[in-house]
């Protein structure tokens, strides 16, 4: 078996890994002198270019924005529908086809249609957004319902709810954790699809960047720098849904696991 | 657990088949009260698709499509799997890595496309790439999951009997962790799904991400997009039902029970 | 042997002499299986008195926990009625609470929150009073404000039992509520159910797989056999409260049943 790493060291090895990546990375470019791909220094310039003109802030401003709207909004529109067809059987089984159709249909592939319906602007990318998220969303919440434990339903029904009040009562409360992952995966998901959307059907944001900066001068430091920010920008995102993960965790006593 | 019990067997079939045709009504009546010129009827997408079948050209961008899947799919399959048992056996490795992995992670391969171009022009080799891309991570990351998730048991029991570390990797805790990374595998497969037709939109002249941009911009044919947009859909649901039929046969045979 | 088989009887006459609050007509449950058909109850004719403290006892198999959830309403008998109050059980109801092993607290709720959960009809200030009378009598002042999580397999059993409590029902159905508890959890438990029985006065139906628990908690013994269920033998247990565990009247009950027991085995 693997030895265990030592604990007080913890980024000291990861942090040499990442060296030793990036070193390779440099030797990579500095080998083949000629071409755009930039190496790690000059990336790290690119993003030290864009973050005093206010530029980026602007476009990580714009692209957090279409995806709290579009997040949001399905949400809203997921959960209690998720809650409803979680509920009645006939109504998952209906859906079901449908859902299992749509589902490998990626939110790009939406675009020319949200360019039909929105135009080029914000919102069509929202709207893409909003597509992206609300499937995968549906889909875990009626999972989730589908596993509470028949023990909280049938004290639910004991008490007398009706299957409205039972919904809000012990649904909701009960998918908590498996719902906060559903969440974690989509919002990641919503940014992935904000980034592409941008590069296609909008004039703002990172995605839109990576796009101009190569478009507008074969800028690639600057597309690599917009990538990486991309990455720390999900990855905060990420972090701070994980963080109230385990908020919720440490309160209720129970969680998801991954 | 839900609300009813006593479904009728034949209400399996009964209510989806009412939904779907209740949906196409629907669609239908919306496109006819709106008026609308541009978006198509069901009606419009099926002729767009037969005339495209008849012409074979449907027929070259889904096998196309498919095809690049596969190559990149495999490639993030070789690569993947190995890697990431690897760093599942060793969590020291693991630690090492998994910074890296996590910031990489973010990253919409479609956020690679430029790169990818640079490297490999516009064609098949840049969307096989990004399909490599978009599977790899899941996979790896799946396989390292499921070997830190096998029982403790299992491997004392392996090693009880005198099996040494890599004969342990394979014979026990390769078999045991195969349930879970085939859910791994499967959800990457469908990752590789989405991210050929969104490659195909951007860096391809061909398959099925290509008909629907093509479509649209070469006058305007939204039944295509449409049409294109279902059999997207249709195509990564049978890739998907296979897989899982994969999987249940590794499952009845092992007698464990899986979680979609 | 023979004072027990006196005693003994399969009629479905109520100790008590009291009123009857529950009645099952020959209920019987068949459950499809991958398309085979599975008897699980037949015939069971049983009269429960108002207040009466009645256990289900036999082997695994025998559909004990089925017959109690019917009677609750969860499930509905293929054939057969079952009648509470005279009325025919459609579905479970606030009047008949089921206790479900720990397992069914609410983990998202405190034990206030949980206790508290029937009360929703009721004022503010009342409902704060019923749940700390309630959380009182089961013995866990202090822990209002804790999780479940925090609590031990017996306290989340307690405030099950006094969430159940709370809405006050007319019958408790209790299904092995104290199986996932050790040795001498379960014998604190089942005293304190017999004190709150004898506080409250519900009628109380009681599965369980353990002889002696039957014997020293309930009324009349209700012993059945398996596969398909069906209704062995009712014991009356004759003996006052508080029950003596090594008299000669409660041994002997119990090794009747222990016998009636081990036919049921063989059956």
């Amino acid at each position: 078996m693997g030895k265990n790493a030592l604990k007080s060291h913890s980024w000291l090895k990861p942090g040499l890994f990442i060296l030793v990546l990036l070193g390779a990375w440099q030797l990579a470019i500095t080998l083949h002198p000629r071409q755009l791909m930039p190496g790690p220094w000059k990336t790290a310039q690119g993003i030290a270019d864009l973050v005093p003109h206010g530029l980026i802030v602007k476009d990580v401003v714009a692209s957090v924005f279409r995806v709290t709207w579009g997040f949001l909004l399905a949400v809203f529109v997921a959960v209690p529908l998720g809650l409803v067809v979680g509920w009645y059987r006939r109504a998952e089984m209906a859906l079901n086809p449908v859902l299992q159709i749509l589902r490998p249909i990626s939110p790009l592939a939406w675009i020319p249609i949200a360019i039909l319906w929105f135009g080029v602007g914000d919102l069509a990318a929202v709207f893409l957004i909003f597509v992206g998220c609300f499937l995968p969303l549906l889909l875990a919440v009626i999972s989730a319902v589908q596993g509470v434990p028949a023990v909280y339903i049938d004290a639910g029904r004991n008490f007398g709810l009706s299957p409205l009040v039972l919904m809000r009562r012990i649904l909701l409360p009960a998918i908590v954790p498996r719902l906060m992952t559903g969440l974690r995966i989509t919002l990641g998901i919503a940014w992935l699809v904000v980034v592409a959307a941008e590069m296609i059907a909008v004039n703002s944001g990172l995605g839109f960047l990576i796009v101009d900066a190569r478009n507008a001068g074969n800028r690639y430091d600057l597309v690599v720098a917009g990538m990486v920010i991309i990455g720390v920008v999900g990855l905060l995102l990420d972090n701070g849904v994980r963080s109230l993960e385990r908020a919720n965790a440490l309160r209720w006593g129970f969680e998801e696991k991954g | 657990m839900n609300s009813s019990n006593g479904i009728h067997k034949m209400e399996r079939w009964l209510w989806p088949i009412l939904a779907t045709a209740l949906f196409l009504l629907l669609w239908r009546y919306a496109v006819t009260w709106t008026g609308t010129k541009v978006f198509p009827s069901p009606r419009e997408v099926e002729l767009g698709l037969a005339q495209l079948f008849d012409s074979g050209v449907l027929y070259h961008d889904i096998v196309d499509s498919l095809r690049r899947v596969a190559i990149g799919y495999l490639g993030a399959l070789c690569l993947g799997i190995p890697l990431g048992l690897l760093f599942g056996w060793y969590p020291a490795l693991n630690q090492i890595v998994n910074p890296v992995v996590q910031i990489l992670r973010p990253i919409s391969p479609i956020a690679w496309i430029p790169v990818a171009i640079l490297f490999f022009g516009v064609g098949d080799h840049a969307a096989i790439f990004l399909v490599f891309l978009g599977a790899f991570f899941p996979i790896a990351v799946s396989c390292v999951d499921s070997v830190a998730n096998v029982p403790l048991i299992y491997r004392r029991a392996g090693s009880n009997f005198g099996l040494t570390p890599p004969h342990l990797l394979v014979r026990v805790v390769f078999p045991a962790a195969l349930p879970q990374i085939l859910v791994g595998l499967r959800i990457a497969l469908g990752i590789g799904w989405l991210v050929v037709v969104a490659g195909e939109m951007i860096a391809v002249d061909s398959g099925l991400g290509f008909l629907i941009i093509d479509s649209r911009n070469s006058g305007k044919r939204y039944d295509l997009v449409v049409g294109a947009m279902l059999l997207i859909g249709v195509i990564g649901l049978i890739l998907d039902v296979l897989f899982r039929r994969l999987e249940t046969i590794k499952a009845v045979r092992w007698g464990i029970r899986n979680e979609s | 042997m023979s004072a027990t088989e006196k005693a003994a009887s399969t009629t479905e006459a109520p100790a008590s002499g009291g009123r009857v609050k529950l009645r099952t007509t020959n209920v019987g449950m068949i459950f499809q299986r991958d398309g085979k058909s599975l008897p699980v109850l037949e015939n069971i004719d049983l009269e429960v008195g108002d207040g009466e403290f009645v256990c289900l006892l036999g082997p695994s198999g025998c559909g004990k926990s089925t017959l109690l959830s019917a009677m609750a309403g969860f499930l509905t008998p293929t054939s057969g009625k079952i009648r509470i109050d005279d009325e025919i059980v459609r579905g479970p109801d606030p009047r008949r609470i089921f206790v479900f092993q720990e397992r069914g607290v609410f983990p998202w709720l405190t034990v206030e929150g949980n206790i508290g959960f029937g009360l929703s009809n009721l004022s503010r200030g009342e409902r704060v009073q019923r749940v700390n009378h309630y959380i009182k009598m089961v013995g866990l002042e202090g822990f209002e404000r804790s999780y479940p999580h925090e609590l031990s397999g017996g306290m989340k059993q307690r405030v099950e039992v006094a969430r159940a409590l709370a809405v006050n029902p007319d019958v408790m159905f209790l299904d092995e509520p104290f199986g996932a508890l050790d040795s001498i959890t379960r014998l604190i438990m089942r005293g304190e159910l017999l004190r709150i029985w004898h506080t409250e006065r519900k009628t109380i139906l009681f599965v369980t797989h353990d002889i002696d628990e039957a014997v020293q908690l309930s009324d009349r013994v209700v012993v059945m056999s398996a596969r398909p269920g069906r209704i062995q033998q009712i014991v009356p247990i004759d003996i006052p409260h508080p029950r003596d565990i090594s008299s000669p009247r409660y041994l002997e009950l119990r090794d009747g049943i222990l016998g009636q027991i081990g036919l049921a085995h063989r059956l």
